[in-house]
């Protein structure tokens, strides 16, 4: 039985419809990832998993149960990382995890080891007693990580969870949350870094004006909706547009963007050989593999952060 | 961090309720724990509280006993019977309250919603809306009634009431502070950004409500036309009783139930309206 099961979800504020007739089914132990771009519905999705955010129509299960109807079931089995971080500035990091554990009705005697092990995980033991006003944007987001696990949840809502995080953290992260998986815990992620969801989802949905617009492990997508390679170069700004025309036979297909040129092509190599035979010098040129960057291009026609 | 990750306590402790558990005890107990957590985050301030709650009716008392009442009761022989500072005193208790708990239900609960955004991190727990909602109405009653309760002791003490029935006047207080809190913390709820909504409120409202129902001197002595100042005010119904508990001033049976019904009707359609409101923003 999947943990998470939507079927036709639907929310829509006054004329916008935020999220629009959406399906999908998460299994147990599954990373499970939602991406898109700004506006696209990723947040009012994960609310409405959680039963906060009430839902216009369609069904949703989660555990098998309605959130609507079942939010402090659900929720007990639910850790949420909300997009914005909304910790309590007042208290201390260590109070924050304790008293955040006392909505879950835990006691105290759990609670007082458990804040001190999250604060471990965090990297926050020296600042378990600071007021979290004077912890750095990206110690806050840890806390608010850590905060997620105090209850053990089964699942695991992460709503862009790594912004604010340096390089460092991140991939601390990234192997926090393998091992979570590991123990069976469902990952439900959204993110705006590619890399980030290569290496944790193993199945994800692209997202686009509340609507799904592509379905599958992040290899199988590179597959579909994208070359095995591709070139980009670069005329300087005013002569990409003006370009594209004459480079249009070069590649299977060319994502004219503001700085750069992108042509997808089985062979990169052997493209731009053929575009400097035509007499184009590009000033720079790059050869990589494809990787989600280039399908979300495809797929929503706009590049990830705008 | 380490040995954290070796024996894989991050997922399960082994030691932590199972879900059903807390969500039962939760269902239960959600309002408690919601409470808890604001009179938690008072310990911030805890001390202003307390300290106000001291200071205030110490320069009241000097104030109106020993300056304005020495000319009140050598003029007209105080009000009613008794001296000046005697009929003030439960009326600056009551309109002191009401205006914490004006205080602590606008800013404070447009925070929640819009600044840091507390009330969201609440509703993510097993905890409902509405538990959301009465934790944070229960946890400024009791906010209230502990100030009530100080600001009464300090009034004993400087003799400006006599100890006994009186201290009924410290639940008055605090049902009073609700019958405005309340309602002000529906419409808290529903402000969407930053306004001069509370300023106006506090400028318009609760001070023509402190300055003319009833707290300096009795509302019978305003023309009949602002009287109703009073009689829509949560001080006012309050004062009448706490002055009634603080020095008898004599009601009958049918007024002390007029002014309860007031203060205790208010109140339940403002905890209603609160947890509507409550219930909505948090929903969207
Ligand atoms: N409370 C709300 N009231 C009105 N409109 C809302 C509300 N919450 C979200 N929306 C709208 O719904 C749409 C989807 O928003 P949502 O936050 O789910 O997007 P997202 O995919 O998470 O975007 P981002 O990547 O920027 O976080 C947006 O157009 C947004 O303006
Ligand atoms: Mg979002």
């Amino acid at each position: 039985m999947p943990v998470i099961e939507a079927s036709e979800l639907t929310k829509t504020y006054g004329e916008l419809r935020a999220v629009d007739e959406i399906s999908f089914a998460v299994s147990p132990g599954e990373s499970f990832g939602l991406l898109g771009p700004n506006g696209a519905g990723k947040s009012t999705t994960m609310r409405m998993i959680g039963g906060t955010t009430l839902r216009t129509s369609g069904t949703l299960l989660v555990n098998g149960l309605d959130p609507e109807v079942r939010g402090p079931e659900v929720r007990a089995n639910l850790g949420v990382v909300p997009q914005q971080d909304n910790l309590d500035t007042e208290l201390r990091a260590r109070d924050n995890l304790i008293m955040y554990g006392r909505y879950f009705g835990l006691p105290y005697s759990y609670l007082r080891p458990r804040a001190d092990e999250l604060l471990e995980f965090a990297q926050l033991t020296e600042k378990a007693d600071e007021k979290v006003d004077n912890l750095s944007g990206g110690m806050k987001r840890r806390l608010t990580i850590a905060r997620a696990l105090v209850n053990e949840p089964r699942i695991l809502l992460l709503d862009e969870p790594t912004t604010g995080l340096d390089p460092q953290a991140r991939h601390i992260l990234w192997d926090r949350l393998f091992r979570l998986k590991e123990q069976g815990v469902t990952l439900i992620v959204t993110t705006h870094f590619m890399d980030e969801a290569e290496q944790l989802c193993d199945r994800l949905i692209v997202m686009d004006r509340g609507r799904i617009v592509a379905e599958g492990s992040p290899a199988d997508l590179i597959r579909r909706y994208a070359t095995r390679e591709v070139l980009e170069v670069r005329f300087g700004s005013d002569r990409n547009a003006a370009l594209v025309e004459r480079l249009r036979g070069f590649a299977d297909r060319i994502e004219p963007l503001p700085d750069r040129v992108l042509l997808y092509t089985e062979d990169g190599e052997g493209a731009l050989e053929a575009v400097r035979r035509e007499g184009l010098e590009p000033v720079t040129s790059l050869v990589r593999r494809s990787s989600l960057e280039d399908v979300f291009l495809r797929l929503t026609g706009r590049s990830l952060i705008d | 961090m380490t040995d954290l990750l070796d024996t894989n306590a991050l997922a399960y402790s082994g030691r932590a309720l199972d879900a059903a558990t807390q969500a039962a005890s939760v269902r239960r107990w959600g309002w408690w724990f919601q409470a808890e957590w604001r009179l938690r985050s008072m310990k911030a301030y805890w001390t202003s509280i307390i300290g106000t709650a001291l200071l205030t009716p110490l320069l009241y008392v000097l104030a109106m006993g020993i300056g304005l009442g020495s000319l009140v009761d050598a003029h007209a022989g105080g009000i009613g019977g008794v001296a000046y500072l005697t009929f003030v005193a439960p009326g600056l208790l009551v309109s002191t309250v009401v205006m914490s708990g004006t205080a602590e239900m606008s800013y404070p609960v447009m925070a929640g919603f819009k600044w840091g955004r507390l009330y969201y991190a609440r509703a993510t727990t097993a905890a409902s809306p509405q538990q959301v909602a009465l934790g944070e109405l229960l946890a400024v009653f009791i906010r209230l009634l502990a100030e009530a309760l100080v600001f009464y002791v300090v009034l004993v003490v400087m003799g400006a009431v006599r100890p006994g029935w009186s201290l009924l006047m410290v639940p008055v207080a605090g049902l009073a502070g609700m019958a405005f809190g309340a309602p002000l913390g529906a419409y808290a709820g529903t402000i969407e950004n930053e306004g001069p909504e509370f300023a106006l409120i506090q400028r318009f409202v609760v001070m023509p409500m402190f300055l003319f129902a009833g707290t300096f001197f009795p509302l019978a002595s305003m023309p009949i036309y602002l009287q109703w100042v009073g009689w829509i005010s949560p001080m006012w119904h309050g004062s009448q009783l706490a002055r009634a508990a603080g020095f008898g001033m004599p009601l009958s049976g049918g007024e002390v139930l007029m002014h309860l019904s007031f203060l205790v009707g208010v109140t339940a359609v403002g905890v209603w309206l609160a947890l509507r409101s409550f219930v909505a923003r948090l929903g969207r």
